[in-house]
């Protein structure tokens, strides 16, 4: 208790502007990431209330094809780099250095300097919607040749992704920095918090994948001002070659999103099973193949470009075993589940709504895999249905997961249990909703990114939209809860859950500004397993 | 015998989906072999995953039902089996094993073209398929029926739920015979594209200096339909795809009456139509060929696609020849309409044009200057 008390005594920090633009502390940079991704995700989801808004009935209504295109590809890249990377990160800035008893990040400077890129990255990015001739419109994948007919809105969009990729992994530096250097002493590898570990497999994706992006993107860059053709077949280039290039990348993103949410899920459901997670050097290991085999996964995006058969069937069978670990996770969340004494806090719910759905995610995944019948799926509703059970229903109930698990020890203040779970409720239903009738929206041969369709598709696109529009309100309720739990209400203690372990519950509610300025010594209490 | 009980298993397991099938809620069968194999493959992937899950997610129930503290569930402490742990590995390995096997022998059948009848060559052009049957040396070009561009205006007014085939309709659909190994190259002009009619069964991207072939033998007489798969631009899902399957006696009866009415449209030259049926002419080439990039109102998208109204090459009488010209070859993003247009086509539309939107020129191009024009 005496280093508690030490802490509390050195609780003086700046204030002001000072405080937000010039912090070098782990902790209000990752209150700074949290907000801006929560803000982000609106801006995102505004994005997709238009699009959902128009796809409510057949015929055009209110946006223009370009448009539309233009809201479809700025969506997902706000929501993948603006709102569920940086929320990562965010929890991560966090909690990693409370989780291993390190007092601040190892690179407080740079941690600073990755997140105030993101600002005026995004400011770059979303400025072109109000340029002549609209925002960038050719898919977040910007397939050349299309994205090179791109108007003034092109450097934007490169430059955007060349600074969202220098932030990214600037904070992937740090973490494998901090994780490796500032452990307390006691704390092993193999003892970290699950949390941790995917956090250094994820960083280590983000160093090996976004460079290839950058380069992929220069290569756009000097195809449309330098004359380069290295993606235009009259100039000896090859189109399919950005695709390759892309999906190197590509792939270890979606990892670079999930990985961090099993982490959080992995916290979450022994903490409310009061029981220790099952299988920890399993997952640790089913972490690391699946990061590792996601790069020899790439071209199952591409099975419809006109492969080599043999290239076909590798990347069928690569795929396919990304099964195995993923299934080795889910059956160790429920193998923890197993005989605990469970209670259903809001964070419990979400992670395991995050089991279930995750897991139909990862079920159309493997349909998808299958490469002859890629064939009928690829570039349909099947597949928007599908990334949006494991990027939605997935990624982002994990991180509310996270939200609820974390916000008593972030504000000192327990959050409103009962509007918690009417959030969850809400959100449950309704991305089930928006997203389930979109299997059959693509099976019944609905492609994706049109702005209008034929009247067979009409019903479940309405249907699909009702779910858009309550999901998208529910979300509010997410932030009157936080904004109330930050302004007060019954004071969090500092282990907020009985069945929490871990060295996060051991300082007080609310974490003061400096923590572990002294390294803890560790007992076994404290470890999680 | 074995196969025949294979054939039992598999229609039992594929009952209570075939009802949905009506419900557009699954997969269609298809016209085609492959298609049906496909589509089998499908419903044994879904029915795998279907009974997994079941299986998992009631063990995962069961526990929340019973394990909870509510009930007074004390917290076991137990944190690893290698034994299920192994097991747990292996089952899905064997599983995934059993699904590869069927796709390895699928692809490698779906990825043989030889032998093939007739092959017809699909290029993906913003936004219209031009196809070629190689062997007719037949050419024709596909666009979105004029219904469909006329509903599916913003605020058109018009209610697509009244026309059956909204945005699945072209003015030239391509006829293809039945009970023949077809060939489909799929390559495009511009852009990447994708060539899809899901009753054929498969998708391939038509991708500009690359050629990808495919097959299918259409096994029954009818009108399938699918639509451009990859995103193409502002038109993308304007450039539907209609073929139809007819027998091979009607195919032959297609070809020949094509090819005698595209040679009669090819001498066009000598044409002189007057100003109003040029006027005519040239508002439904426009509305079909032009109006997607350059706007009903010929004022264009800011930025992206320059206005015709007011514009100086529609205007200028100094500039006529270029007008003219870039009809025929094109120009940057526009592409060439000089193969796909007659003569006399172009000159309608370069007189419709000229005379729109208040441009008012008065100009009359004839299907002569046109033709001068291409050798100029």
């Amino acid at each position: 208790m005496s280093t508690l008390a030490h802490d509390d005594h050195h609780d003086h920090k700046p204030t002001g502007l000072k405080r937000w633009f010039f912090s070098t502390n782990h902790k209000d940079i990752g209150s700074l990431y949290l907000i801006f991704a929560l803000t982000m995700f609106f801006v995102g989801g505004a994005m997709a209330m238009i699009i959902r808004a128009e796809l409510f009935q057949p015929g055009l209504q209110f946006v223009d094809p370009q448009f539309y295109n233009s809201m479809v590809t700025v969506h997902a890249l706000i929501m993948i780099f603006g709102a569920v990377m940086p929320a990562g990160v965010g929890l991560a800035n966090w909690m990693i250095p409370l989780m291993i008893g390190a007092p601040d990040m190892a690179l407080p400077r740079m941690n600073n300097m990755s997140f105030w890129i993101l600002p005026f990255a995004f400011a770059l990015l979303l400025s072109t919607l109000f340029m002549e001739g609209g925002g960038p419109a050719g898919g977040w994948t910007m397939y050349p040749p299309l994205v090179l007919q791109t108007g003034n809105a092109f450097p934007f969009l490169i430059f955007a992704i060349h600074f969202l990729g220098v932030s990214s992994i600037m904070g992937a530096i740090n973490i494998i920095a901090t994780v490796f250097n500032m452990r307390a002493p006691g704390m092993t590898l193999m003892k970290m918090p699950l949390f941790v570990w995917t956090w250094v497999i994820t960083s280590f994706l983000l160093i090996a994948a976004l460079p290839v992006l950058a380069g992929g993107v220069t290569m756009l860059l000097t195809d449309k001002y330098f004359g380069t053709s290295f993606f235009d077949a009259a100039g000896g280039g090859d189109p399919v070659l950005f695709q390759h290039i892309f999906w190197f990348f590509g792939h270890p993103e979606v990892y670079i999103l999930a990985l961090p949410a099993f982490g959080i899920v992995s916290q979450v459901i022994p903490a409310f099973s009061r029981k220790p997670l099952f299988g920890y050097a399993s997952m640790v290991y089913a972490t690391a193949s699946i990061a590792i085999l996601s790069f020899f996964v790439w071209a199952h995006h591409m099975f419809t470009v006109g492969l080599p058969i043999k290239g076909e069937l590798f990347f069928m069978y690569a795929t396919m075993l990304i099964a195995v670990p993923t299934g080795v996770k889910v059956f160790n969340w429920v193998a923890t589940m197993w005989k605990g004494a469970m209670t259903f806090e809001t964070p419990m719910l979400f992670s395991i709504a995050f089991v279930i759905l995750f897991t139909i995610g990862g079920f159309s995944g493997l349909m998808l895999g299958i490469t002859p019948v890629d064939f009928q799926y690829h570039d349909t509703y099947f597949v928007v249905a599908h990334f949006h059970y494991v990027l939605l229903t997935g990624a982002i109930f994990a991180l509310m997961s996270a939200a609820y698990y974390w916000l008593p020890k972030w504000t000192g203040y327990m959050y409103d249990e009962r509007l918690g779970k009417i959030h969850f409720w809400l959100s449950l239903i309704s991305s089930n909703v928006l997203f389930f009738p979109q299997h059959f929206l693509g099976l019944a041969g609905m492609p994706r990114r049109i702005p209008d369709y034929n009247i067979q598709f009409a019903d479940f696109n309405a249907i699909s939209s009702i779910g858009g529009f309550a999901y998208g309100i529910t979300q509010l309720l997410f932030v009157y809860i936080v904004i109330k739990c930050a302004l007060g209400g019954k004071k969090a203690k500092p282990r907020v859950w009985e069945g929490a372990k871990g060295l996060e519950w051991t300082v007080p509610s609310p974490a003061p500004f400096h923590t572990f300025e002294t390294p803890p010594k560790l007992t076994k209490e404290m470890l999680e397993h | 015998m074995k196969s025949s009980f294979h054939k039992i298993i598999l229609a039992l397991l594929l009952t209570p989906f075939s009802a949905f099938a009506e419900w557009g809620l699954n997969m269609t069968q298809g016209v085609t072999p492959i298609s049906k194999e496909i589509y089998n493959m499908h419903m044994v992937t879904l029915w795998v995953v279907t009974v997994i899950g079941i299986v998992v997610f009631s063990i995962m129930f069961w526990s929340i039902f019973h394990h909870r503290k509510s009930k007074g569930a004390k917290a076991a402490q137990f944190s690893h089996s290698t034994t299920v742990e192994i097991i747990w590995t292996i089952i899905p390995l064997v599983i995934i094993i059993a699904l590869a096997i069927p796709a390895t022998q699928l692809l490698i059948k779906m990825d043989d073209t030889s032998e093939a009848k007739i092959t017809l060559k699909a290029t993906g052009i913003q936004w219209k398929w031009k196809y070629d049957y190689i062997d007719e040396g037949l050419t024709i070009y596909s666009v979105l029926d004029e219904n469909s561009a006329e509903v599916s205006q913003r605020n058109s007014g018009k209610d697509p739920m009244q026309s059956e085939n909204y945005l699945l309709d072209v003015d030239e659909p391509i006829v293809l015979p039945i009970n023949t190994k077809i060939r489909i190259l799929t390559t495009a002009a511009d852009v990447i594209h994708a060539w899809w009619v899901p009753d054929l069964g498969w998708k391939r991207d038509a991708i500009p200096g690359f050629i990808n072939d495919n097959w299918a033998i259409i096994e029954k007489v009818g009108v399938y339909r699918g639509q451009c798969a990859e995103i193409c631009g502002k038109g993308h899902g304007y450039m539907p795809i209609v073929v139809k399957a007819v027998t091979m006696d009607e195919y032959t009866a297609w070809v020949n009456e094509k090819k005698l009415a595209q040679a009669a449209m090819k001498n066009t030259s000598d044409m002189v139509l007057t100003m109003e049926e040029l006027m005519t002419k040239g508002e439904s080439i426009y509305k079909a060929q032009c109006l997607a990039c350059h706007q009903a109102n010929g004022e264009g998208i800011k930025g992206v696609f320059p206005a015709l109204a007011k514009s100086p090459i529609a205007v200028e009488s100094g500039r006529r020849l270029e007008h003219i010209k870039q009809i025929i070859y094109g120009k940057n993003l526009m592409p060439a309409f000089g193969e796909q247009l007659s003569d006399v086509d172009i000159a309608a539309v370069t007189t419709y044009e000229r005379n729109a939107w208040g441009n008012d020129t008065g100009d009359i191009v004839q299907a002569k200057e046109v033709s001068e024009s291409r050798s100029k």
